[in-house]
């Protein structure tokens, strides 16, 4: 393949694993909307650039889906939500932010040991973005988990499918699913943002996930 | 014959990087100032500071030792040596063989430790403040500039600098992200080495806000000289070695020639003074960061380093 | 022949996609209770046709041994759900614990649900299953937060996020699939279609595949509530309306596990991929113990009964785990019987937690003096899923006991101690609930009996009779799981 070309999709790739520890960084609401509406963006781009590389048009579809939905619709809903539901506040990590960033060098370094020797028989580029996709998907967990907060929660998630977005261009040829889960992460995020978000205000009148979990039933 | 003609061309790059470090403190200075709709001082007037130091009586506190008078003949010392080793207007010189970025950052770390030592031996509180913030600072911009540096030679297969600019030059780099992020991570550890905005303020006379300057507050006449003078080749140097690995364009080799060495100086002040156009405009636009903020952005500069080494390693494991 | 065949599973998708576009949009209670239960009695009379007539496998759509049981039961059930549902919900909405609106939403969700689940069962295509599951678990996920209380929201919640961490997963696996496939199969549907998957498994990449399934278990694993994967599933049952419940247990644990199954017959075909039998028994192992010492402490009914769910999966899997015929054939067996128990106890607890008005056990006492039909069901609806004989599930049980022992003794012996602990635990429990004195409120239930007594006749029958056809099924299908 085509040096140039090898060389913006791991730059597009790099980059998406570069805003997956910005969104891990933030701690004001907007800003890790704003750096969601960033992430999308670049898989946006990146997988635009893999259909032009491996001249399937089908994948443009994707692309701007991904761009419009997930980088400037949800985006903005979701600002409008905090604006209403008045949930200005900051995120609060569970640990400190060093140890969260220090744990997501971790997994990014356990994701690229664990798929490059694996996949040493695929092309360099589907093994580049099955690595990064998988480190996308592994810091999204650790996103989900280290915020105690139900909108960092949702973002953690359709990060993570923004990483499930990049790994499935990565496999090349992959039919129609791309289509049908991209499709499908939209249906999950208005789900989401319009049924959760609300039910959750309007009964516990705050979205920390601590106060969420004290409703939680008998325990051991 | 060839042995004597190196010595002096590597001569001739101490002597320039002497010469030049005060006027781009100077022109950064004026920049500056321009950007603020003011006049500011003349481009030469680091020279003549450093002059009217040197003429001055330095003036010991009674409680400091022999670390408060050694200290500035140190300082400058490993820093005129490692902005010395930094090349240029040509890679390949004589002394090049030793100007391995490791080195590097050793010589200025220890230059670093000295001036700390000293900021706490006269006993007052300022000097401590210095001290401590330097250390701290210190402990997190080093790390960024080693896995900034680890990625440079991961690339070029060596840590001496002319081979890192050498190798850069060539064709099968390419465009790697792992560059631009070493880039970011290495200016931003510029940024906190050299005590400029927004970590620390240059120009400030508030003692609670110093960092770099708070430890030098006791010296006068030409230990303050001295010590002046090494902050210039500090920037100097940083922006020197920026411009020679990421923008290496126009640098002579050496035995290339003298009119190859003319262009590769005249290339080199362009980007000395790009450099500080950059820096200067950078300085205006933000604003300094409290100081407890100032290990997140080292952090974050820490973080890039691992990232563009981490994946440098993604697309070398072929 | 082939031709009819295919009309009859587009029916079986088709019905239940109509259907719920029509539930959404009608308002009357009843009616829609009505058209529920008929459009589920379609759906189980089409997939009761593909038995005889059964079309060739298509890219997306496949009609084979494994799958077309678990269609029928899976259709029989969400009948007889559908049937107990239009009770119980008639209930709710007299008490006022639902309202008209959410009443069609959860009537087309269901239907939803059944579509999915469908969908899944019949798929060929892995990224098709994948995209199915995760349709079931959204209306799932939607329909238990449906009270709308402070702890309905923190279980649906819970239950969406681990559910799509889950699906996550599943997805990332499949994708490897495809990737160790592609090189053999070419890109495009080929490469996705599990008949061709099995077909060529022996010559995909081995490391490829191992990472590919261990995504997979750990992904679809979450959906079937192995631990330690399974915080969902307590509260999810405990919180959501009982219908729902029965399918979670009944049904989508099925499917889940029945999408483990389709990748283990494809890493089973590669020899030199990593056994996925070990992974299987040790996680199966963990649930059973997990969940039999949980079954002790617990103080609701419906989350007594989420754990017994565990447990019986974690049996499902230690016996798939386990490999070979005997232990095939007992685990297909578990899935069925322990389907048609576990919804008909819940289609009990329903009814009686509607005529208690509470959930909790220690406030109910005494049911076979107060309501002695709910009582007794329960009663033989317990003696079932504890695997007392003569009921189907101590058969599968001890058939699985009984192999195990042949090849690993120390396995054996700890899982037939977990079993006997959670009897103890259940009977126990079931002990409180049934006799002594009736203390409490108690409204007269205006229940449906049929479908309980329905389930609990054919899993007491089939633990002393098992019809020759369904035995030879079982076992055809087992060999081939090997």
């Amino acid at each position: 393949m085509d040096q140039i070309a090898l060389d913006v999709a791991h730059l597009f790739a790099g980059g998406l694993v570069l805003v997956s520890f910005m969104l891990l960084y933030q701690d004001r609401m907007s800003g890790l909307v704003n750096t969601f509406a960033l992430h999308a963006l670049v898989v946006s781009l990146s997988v635009a650039w893999q259909a032009y590389i491996q001249h399937a048009p089908h994948l443009y579809i994707t692309a701007s889906i991904a761009l419009l939905v997930k980088a400037i619709v949800i985006p903005t809903a979701l600002h409008r939500i905090i604006v209403r539901l008045g949930i200005h506040r900051t995120i609060e990590p569970v640990v400190g932010v060093g140890q969260t960033m220090l744990a997501g060098i971790g997994l990014v370094a356990l994701s690229i040991m664990v798929m490059l020797p694996i996949t040493a028989a695929a092309g360099t580029l589907a093994r580049e973005d099955l690595a990064f996709a998988l480190s996308v998907v592994l810091l999204g967990l650790l996103m989900m988990i280290s915020r105690r907060n139900a909108v960092s929660q949702v973002i953690g998630f359709m990060s993570i499918e923004n990483g499930l977005i990049l790994a499935a261009t990565g496999a090349k040829g992959m039919p129609l699913v791309v289509e049908i889960s991209v499709a499908f992460s939209i249906l999950v995020a208005l789900i989401v943002i319009g049924v959760f978000l609300f039910r959750i205000r309007e009964r516990f009148e705050t979205v920390d996930i601590h106060e969420l979990h004290e409703h939680r039933g008998e325990q051991p | 014959m060839a042995v004597i003609l190196g010595l002096l061309v590597q001569l001739c790059q101490m002597l320039i990087v002497l010469a030049l470090a005060p006027l781009l403190t100077g022109y950064v200075r004026k920049v500056k100032a321009h950007l603020l709709r003011r006049q500011g001082p003349p481009v030469l007037q680091p020279y003549r500071d450093l002059l009217r130091l040197v003429r001055k009586e330095a003036v010991v506190a009674a409680s400091a030792s022999w670390v408060f008078r050694a200290a500035p003949y140190l300082v400058f010392g490993t820093t005129w040596v490692a902005a010395a080793l930094v090349p240029t207007f040509a890679t390949g010189l004589l002394f090049s063989y030793a100007a391995d970025v490791i080195a590097i950052v050793a010589l200025l770390g220890s230059a670093r430790f000295m001036l700390a030592l000293a900021g706490l031996d006269v006993g007052t509180s300022f000097g401590g403040i210095g001290s401590s913030r330097e250390m701290m600072i210190a402990s997190l911009a080093e790390p960024a500039m080693l896995m900034a540096v680890f990625t440079l030679s991961l690339l070029a297969g060596s840590t001496q600098l002319s081979s890192i600019a050498a190798s850069l030059q060539g064709p099968e780099t390419g465009l790697r992200i792992s560059l631009a992020l070493a880039l970011v991570a290495l200016v931003m550890v510029a940024i906190a080495e050299n005590a400029r905005i927004p970590i620390d303020n240059p120009a400030t006379h508030l003692e609670l806000t110093m960092v770099h300057e708070a430890m030098i507050l006791e010296y006068s006449g030409r230990h303050l000289a001295l010590i002046e003078a090494a902050s210039y080749l500090k920037l100097l140097l940083y922006l020197s070695i920026i411009s020679c690995v990421f923008f290496p364009w126009g640098v002579a080799v050496s035995g290339q020639g003298f009119e190859a060495y003319l262009v590769g100086a005249g290339m080199y002040v362009v980007k000395l003074a790009g450099g500080g156009l950059v820096l200067a405009v950078f300085e205006t636009a933000i604003a300094k960061m409290r100081v407890f903020r100032v290990p997140d952005f080292l952090g974050a500069a820490l973080m890039l380093g691992f990232l563009a080494a981490l994946l440098l390693f993604v697309s070398q494991v072929k | 022949m082939t031709g009819y065949g295919a009309w009859f599973v587009a029916a079986v998708l088709i019905i239940p996609g109509v259907s719920a576009a029509l539930l959404a949009l009608l308002p009357d209670d009843r009616t829609t209770a009505r058209l529920n239960m008929l459009a589920a009695f379609l759906t189980l009379a089409c997939a009761a046709v593909l038995f005889v007539e059964r079309p060739a496998p298509g890219r997306y759509l496949i009609v084979d041994d494994l799958n077309v049981v678990f269609i029928v039961l899976s259709t029989f059930v969400g009948f007889t759900t559908s049937v107990f549902s239009a009770s119980y919900i008639a209930h709710e909405l007299e008490i006022g614990r639902l309202t008209p609106l959410y009443l069609r939403f959860y009537h087309a969700m269901y239907q939803i649900l059944m579509f999915g689940m469908n969908l899944a069962l019949l798929s060929n295509n892995i990224g098709l299953m994948w995209v199915a599951i995760e349709l079931a678990t959204l209306t799932t996920v939607l329909m238990v937060g449906i009270y709308r209380t402070p702890a309905a929201l923190e279980a649906a919640w819970k239950y969406f996020l681990l559910g799509s961490v889950g699906i996550a997963l599943a997805l990332f696996g499949t994708i490897l699939v495809y990737l160790a496939a592609h090189a053999t199969l070419g890109e495009g549907l080929d490469a996705m279609a599990w008949s061709a998957l099995v077909e060529h498994a022996a010559r995909f990449d081995p490391a490829l595949l191992n990472l590919a399934f261990v995504f997979l278990l750990l992904g679809y694993g979450t959906k079937v509530g192995l631990v330690p994967l399974h915080a969902w599933l307590p509260d999810a049952h405990a919180e959501g309306p009982t219908p729902i419940s029965a399918v979670l247990s009944g049904l989508l644990l099925n499917v889940a596990l029945f999408a483990v199954l389709r990748f283990k017959t494809i890493m089973s075909a590669n020899p030199q991929a990593l056994a996925p039998g070990p992974l299987m028994v040790s996680l199966g192992l963990l649930s059973v113990i997990f969940a039999s010492l949980m079954l002790y402490r617990r103080q609701d009914i419906k989350r007594l009964f989420a754990y017994s769910s565990i447990e019986h999966m974690g049996i499902i899997t230690f016996a798939f785990g386990m490999g070979g015929p005997l232990a095939n054939f007992a685990g297909l067996l578990h899935m069925t019987l322990h389907s048609l128990t576990k919804s008909a106890i819940f289609f009990c607890v329903g009814h009686i937690a509607q005529a208690k008005g509470t959930q909790r056990m220690p406030d109910i006492r005494g049911l076979t003096v107060s309501h002695p039909v709910l009582g007794w069901g329960l009663v033989l609806g317990v003696v079932a899923i504890a695997g007392l004989p003569p009921t189907g599930i101590f058969m599968s049980e001890f058939l699985i006991i009984t192999t195990t022992f042949a090849r690993e003794p120390a396995l054996a012996v700890a899982l037939g101690l977990s079993i006997l602990v959670a009897l103890g635990a259940l009977i126990l429990r079931l002990n409180g609930l049934v006799f002594g004195e009736p203390h409490g409120p108690s409204a007269p239930s205006r229940a449906s009996y049929i479908p309980v007594f329905a389930h609990l006749a054919i899993v007491l029958a089939a633990g002393v009779w098992l019809p020759p056809a369904l035995v030879a099924w079982f076992q055809h299908v087992a060999s081939r799981l090997s």
